[in-house]
């Protein structure tokens, strides 16, 4: 690919800031432009919910570059604008202030965006999401001693502001649709673990409840309806149901998508080899699984990145890499690694009641997934089980009193 | 403020100046430079920030802390002298501070 092209990059997250960089780093000579809907350049959004809304970090140190890297490394980075329109014919873009761009390469890294729930209240003030800077601004202007927050969804993200809330000071109640905590995405031992872990401090939760309705006082939410009738008083309240890739942009141009822009092993496009797709918008291969899927992670979104930036600059492609991320809540460090597919058999190692403990997810004698609580060594030995997909035996996996070292190493011959 | 050189594996230097406060891994990153990837971006939950400090900065830089003591166990080319810089918070003592870095991250 010629080193004079113009790469424009639509979306300034995690995965399109990295990108830029990166293009820059690999040596990427043609202009590099970078267009965000945020007025802010790239961040980091994990610590929102954690290290940021409970005041340990600044905006410096959420930015993931200095601003004045982007002028020093001439990449034009556009800030609070939003493409509207793609033409892959004429290979320009359409943004919201009515200009257009001309490109010879596209990076999509749109992102997702929160799911809104149809029910009446939706609009009122302190009914809020969390997924940018400006969500968690108003989140912890509303949250401290002496107020109630509701959270409404019993995912990672609503785990995680309950944790900050009541480190906060604040009362905490969650709602959960389901009959479990993070129904969607751990095992059982790991739901009712957390839900221990959280009624500890404090929080009270609400399961197997819907919301219908959020209730208002001269404009301001002053409560939450649910669907037995209760209404439970707020101050504030948080909706973090999941989220939806912001793909529409890549459909209305025709590329292939389903729930996110269908991309090949380099992030590209398999309608289009001008356009490349990463991060949460992205609908990609995952080899070790044998199957395509969408993720919503920053390791994803770099590991993207790193695709895009490799094929663009001609480097050879990234290794193989087995997908995983990380929640923190309260004294917790949740570290998951690989997805729970095909799975046909759940063994944990450790206690739960130590507060230290790994659950390992198994396909015949592989490791298919592992979430590990306080627990590095099986965490960093399963994550690279998972991706050797070499077997394991399953006795000494079991025994937390053998090393995961020696785990790895006694593995059944393959 | 401290200037802080980062060497790559393949030799290549980079000198920079990271503000107090932050972390080695952090002014790595702010600054574009290549060979730590910082993945988690500083949770302590990812071991891709590995570092070797220069024998003569090991006492400055202090100990490894217990979490990051497990996940270096588990990297790749651990020295006694290995690091995870995302938990060296920068100081003007650590003024001059030398750091190779190992040739890949996992």
């Amino acid at each position: 690919m010629s080193d004079a092209a113009h790469v424009v990059i639509i979306g300034a997250g995690h995965a399109g800031g990295t990108a830029a960089a990166l293009l820059r780093q690999y040596g990427h000579g043609g202009p590099i432009t970078l267009v965000g809907t945020e007025p802010i350049a790239p961040y980091q959004r994990p610590p929102l919910s954690k290290a940021w809304l409970k005041g340990e970090a600044d905006a410096d140190s959420l930015a993931l570059k200095p601003v004045e890297f982007y002028a020093e490394n001439d990449i034009d980075f556009r800030p609070s604008v939003t493409a509207t329109a793609l033409n892959r014919g004429a290979k320009t873009v359409t943004l919201s202030d009515g200009s257009s761009l001309a490109y010879d390469i596209l990076i999509l890294a749109t992102g997702a965006r929160a799911i809104a729930l149809p029910i009446p209240g939706m609009d009122l003030k302190g009914v809020l999401f969390l997924r940018t800077a400006a969500d968690a601004e108003a989140l912890k202007a509303t949250i401290g001693p002496g107020k109630t927050l509701a959270v409404v969804g019993g995912g990672y993200i609503g785990l995680e502001v309950a944790a900050s809330g009541r480190a906060l000071g604040a009362e905490v109640f969650v709602v959960e649709r389901e009959q479990r905590l993070l129904a969607r995405v751990a095992c059982e031992t790991l739901s009712t673990f957390f839900k221990a872990y959280h009624e500890k401090h404090g929080v009270r939760f609400e399961l197997g409840a819907t919301v219908t309705g959020f209730e208002g006082e001269g404009g301001h939410i002053t409560g939450v309806r649910l669907d037995d009738g209760r209404v439970l008083a707020c101050d504030a309240a948080v909706v973090g149901v999941g989220a939806v890739p912001n793909d529409e942009l890549a459909k209305d141009a025709g590329l292939e998508c389903a729930r996110g822009v269908v991309v090949d092993l380099d992030a590209r496009s398999v309608t289009d080899p001008s356009v490349f797709a990463i991060g949460d918008v992205a609908h990609r291969p995952m080899p070790i699984y044998d199957r395509m899927f969408r993720m919503e992670s920053v390791p994803n979104a770099l590991e993207q990145a790193k695709q895009a930036a490799s094929a663009i600059t001609g480097r050879p492609r990234p290794a193989g890499e087995c997908p995983w991320q990380w929640s923190d809540q309260y004294d917790l460090k949740l570290q998951i690694a690989g997805y729970a597919f095909d799975v046909d058999e759940v063994l944990v190692r450790g206690d739960p009641a130590n507060g230290k403990f790994a659950v390992f997810h198994l396909k015949g004698d592989q490791i298919q997934a592992v979430e590990a609580i306080n627990s590095p060594p099986e965490f960093m030995m399963g994550k690279n089980l998972i991706l050797s997909r070499k077997p394991v035996d399953k006795a000494k996996l079991a025994d937390p009193t053998v090393s995961m070292k020696e785990v790895a190493a006694v593995s059944a011959p393959s | 403020m401290a200037k802080i050189t980062y060497i790559e594996h393949n030799g290549a230097e980079h000198v920079v100046d990271v503000k107090n406060g932050l972390s080695v891994m952090e002014g790595a990153v702010k600054n574009n430079i290549p060979g730590i990837d910082a993945d988690c971006g500083g949770a302590c939950a990812c071991a891709t920030c590995h570092v070797y400090v220069k024998e003569e900065w090991l006492a400055k830089t202090g100990e490894r802390s217990a979490m990051e003591e497990s996940m270096l166990d588990f990297a790749e080319g651990v020295e006694d002298n290995s690091r995870l810089s995302c938990q060296i918070k920068v100081t003007d003592e650590l003024d001059g501070l030398i750091v190779t870095m190992p040739e890949s991250q996992h």
